[in-house]
């Protein structure tokens, strides 16, 4: 499958600050994608430099195998976005606000299509009120409406579910499955819980403190049988030297701090110590987290 | 771009802020014209004040439509500005703070057309408040109170303008005006491009009008050094088709007395707009938008 | 001999009849010939010529009635009228005669015309001292001075055509001290072009201005209506 977002080397810092470092990821076409982190992970920030509202420190995009930032106004006419909160034109209508952003985007969007988009997120009765007077879940609704209303390729939600009672979740689920689905569109979707992506995401992206923590098709990384094995040794680069000879080369999925994460099956733990062992490192711990959420909840506490 | 920019009108246009400006314009002129048309007297007292001992003219006489329009534009100096700060102020920042901005920013417009849509929508609300103060201001005050020969007190000086000779100056007047406003909007605009809420924006132009206008009025030999360089000065450029040249204590019909320095007034605020627009261009090309 | 005495009778005649008009019968003839005027209406055209005020040349209508009354409407603008314009007409000076002491005070030397002044005797007058010179061939006043306690001093100086004898003068040059003039700059919020300035008290101080008006028309004696002196305010 081709990459519809390749990033590479992707570092954003802000004065002393490094929101982003050294990031890179792919983005498979037609896939929904999954970008987990904690709040302040530096996923609002990767997003804006996606949508070019911040400019990359260093390192490369491409969209659609163009480069963004030469490329910016072909790209940006296939992509559609809301970005945190769906904040819109209060004074206007939800008529008037999808009108204005389908011409934002190049669209001449017709009434009949207007309507569809709010009849598609459940709007069709609100379509001549002032945004003011709806809920944080209308407005959520309709901000996905207006990213949708000039028909993008690929379509990037930040926090999407947010603020959204249970209902309004699944609805916004079902929606995305079914423009993943039906429509065949690209999505990359954001959010801090895990729980809400295993339902939704063909492939993942954790990151946290601006660096990637693991990438990954979501039915490898979440499957029950696979532990992820985070090893501490004396020596990290003789371990991932050693690791990069080994049967497990593929199975790194990253290395922070002092810690290597290896995805494995749980019986391979003994050989892998063993490996390490005779290769003369020091070994301080081994230790498996069951699933991908373990790990994840563990960097959320931190 | 027309497009883009027929959307940011309608944004404009389509706000209740938006009419606030004309509201008070509309309330503070009537006022005033009420105020003169019930006591103008006392104001015209205050114009003579400077030849009362040597000469008369009848209040009636010198309160006509003419000058009461120019009295008006006096007192609107500062008024005026505010009310282009206000929307000018808010054209980027407040959509920062709506948190709008960056769902155009992310669309397919470039930074710079965007920033110069949303100048041009901000030129063009300026020139309708212009419009609509002119049509107030001159038009109204005609009605109410006919067209006679305009009085200019002056600080040194005292104009009469035969009546036949005015209205084209009123003309050239509110075009000079226009490139003061779109200086002051400029000015507001630029600011609003380094904030994320109006107020700053809004509050700075006009603080900076303020003091500059003090410092112009000011009879401080330092500050006399330092009025050219403030806009605020060349603000008042209007006025000076206002002041005729005269032979032998005659007026000269159309004539401008120092034409060559408003029109260097008009090119030296048209240089400030450009200044700060293109400040503004520059830092909004660059600018994080993390709002 | 007989001629020689006829010719010195003469002279003496002659002598005696001119010395026979005293500054008294000057004054007096000059008032007749006034006295003619119950009323007017004039039109003409009024330029200003003072260093502080630029005006446009005035279409004036100018109304006058015994003994003091006068008005000066500008047709086409605004009237603005140098105070103390009422003396623009002798017969206002002139009306009560009884009034002042009359001195002779001889001969202008250029023009040969008469010099009389006249003193009001009331103290309390605002015209302490009016000079002036008279044609007295014809008894038109020429040029006048006066100085007034409020008004400063003003000159008057009149050529005669059509209405001479109304003792009604073609053009008035009507000359006075100006008083300063100056606002400040926060009323005016005056816009400062850049140029040096003709600096404030050069252009501020006392000045002689000008008035000139030529007349192009008199109706005499036809009646005017008082309303027309009270019109527009507290004129004085």
């Amino acid at each position: 499958m081709a990459a519809i977002i390749h990033v590479k080397d992707l570092s954003k810092a802000f004065g002393e600050i490094t929101a982003v470092s050294g990031l890179s990821f792919q983005v498979p076409e037609g896939q929904v994608y999954g970008f987990l982190g904690q709040n302040g992970a530096g996923k609002s920030t990767t997003i804006r430099m996606l949508l070019t509202l911040v400019t990359p420190s260093s390192g490369s995009i491409e969209i659609f195998g163009l480069d963004l930032f030469k490329h910016r106004k072909e790209i940006l006419r296939q992509v559609g976005a809301i970005i945190e909160r769906p904040d819109l034109y209060k004074y206007l209508t939800a008529y008037e606000n999808l009108k204005l952003f389908a011409t934002m985007s190049g669209v001449r969007a017709t009434r009949q299509k207007i309507l569809e988009q709010l009849t598609m997120v459940g709007l069709q009765d609100r379509a001549d009120s002032k945004v003011k007077t709806f809920s944080q879940g209308m407005k959520q609704r309709l901000g996905i409406a207006t990213a949708l209303i000039h028909d993008p390729r690929l379509i990037i939600l930040d926090e999407p579910t947010n603020g959204l009672d249970p209902q309004g979740i699944a609805d916004v689920r079902n929606l995305i499955l079914h423009l993943s689905r039906e429509k065949g569109k690209t999505l990359v979707i954001s959010s801090h819980l895990l729980s809400e992506m295993e339902l939704i995401a063909d492939s993942m992206l954790i990151i946290d403190k601006g660096k990637k923590v693991v990438e990954g098709l979501s039915k490898e990384l979440l499957n029950p049988d696979t532990l992820h094995v985070e090893l501490i040794t004396g020596d990290k680069q003789r371990t991932l030297a050693v690791l990069k000879e080994s049967e497990w080369k593929s199975n790194i999925l990253d290395s922070k701090d002092e810690s290597i994460l290896v995805m494995m099956p749980a019986a391979s733990v003994p050989m892998l110590n063993r490996l390490l062992v005779e290769k003369g490192v020091h070994v301080f711990s081994i230790r498996p987290k069951n699933s991908l959420e373990d790990y994840f909840l563990s960097l959320t506490r931190n | 771009m027309l497009q883009l920019l027929r959307i940011e009108l309608y944004k404009i246009f389509k706000r209740p802020r938006t009419y606030i400006a004309f509201i008070v314009i509309t309330a503070i002129i009537l006022l005033l014209q009420i105020a003169l048309k019930a006591d103008g007297k006392e104001y015209v007292g205050m114009m003579m004040s400077g030849m009362d001992d040597s000469f008369f003219a009848p209040p009636t006489e010198v309160l006509n439509g003419y000058t009461v329009c120019f009295i008006i534009l006096n007192l609107l100096l500062i008024h005026v500005p505010i009310l282009v700060a206000l929307i000018a102020g808010d054209m980027i920042s407040g959509e920062a703070n709506m948190g709008t901005l960056r769902l155009l920013a992310s669309r397919p417009a470039s930074r710079i057309e965007l920033l110069l849509v949303k100048f041009l929508a901000a030129t063009i609300y300026t020139l309708a408040l212009l419009v609509w103060v002119a049509l107030l201001a001159l038009g109204v005050s005609i009605l109410l109170f006919g067209t006679n020969q305009m009085v200019i007190p002056r600080e040194f000086e005292f104009n009469i303008i035969d009546t036949g000779d005015v209205f084209w100056r009123y003309m050239a007047a509110f075009a000079f005006a226009s490139v003061g406003l779109i200086t002051v909007a400029s000015l507001a605009f630029m600011l609003s491009t380094f904030v994320d809420n109006s107020i700053v924006p809004v509050v700075g132009t006009v603080c900076v009008i303020i003091i500059f206008t003090i410092l112009t009025q000011i009879q401080i030999p330092f500050y006399d050094s330092v009025e050219p360089y403030l806009f605020t000065t060349h603000m008042l450029g209007w006025k000076g088709f206002f002041y005729v040249k005269g032979e032998e204590g005659i007026t000269i019909d159309g004539s401008v007395e120092n034409l060559p320095a408003v029109l260097k007034s008009g090119a030296v605020l048209l240089g400030y707009s450009l200044l700060f627009l293109g400040i503004a261009i520059w830092h909004f090309r660059r600018k994080n938008i993390l709002s | 001999m007989k001629r020689c005495v006829v010719f010195l009778l003469m002279m003496v005649f002659v002598q005696l009849n001119l010395k026979a008009q005293t500054a008294e019968e000057l004054i007096l003839k000059v008032k007749a010939k006034l006295d003619k005027v119950n009323d007017y209406e004039a039109k003409g055209k009024m330029k200003m010529n003072i260093t502080f005020i630029k005006a446009p040349i005035a279409t004036i209508k100018v109304y006058y009635k015994k003994p003091d009354q006068l008005r000066i409407n500008n047709e086409k603008g605004i009237s603005l009228i140098p105070k103390g314009s009422v003396n623009i007409n002798i017969g206002a000076i002139l009306s009560d005669a009884g009034s002042y002491d009359i001195i002779d005070a001889g001969k202008e030397d250029k023009t040969n015309f008469r010099i009389v002044r006249l003193l009001p005797k009331d103290e309390n007058s605002n015209v302490v001292l009016s000079t002036f010179y008279i044609d007295a061939e014809q008894g038109l006043v020429r040029k006048a001075k006066t100085t007034t306690r409020d008004n400063g001093s003003y000159e008057l100086e009149m050529a005669y055509g059509k209405y001479a004898e109304f003792g009604l003068p073609d053009k008035v040059v009507f000359s006075f001290n100006t008083k300063d003039y100056k606002l400040p700059k926060g009323v005016t919020f005056d816009y400062d072009d850049g140029s040096k300035k003709v600096t404030d008290k050069d252009k501020t101080k006392n000045r002689k201005g000008r008035v000139e008006i030529v007349y192009s028309a008199f109706v005499i004696n036809k009646g005017i209506p008082d309303s027309i002196f009270s019109q527009g305010s507290s004129k004085r």
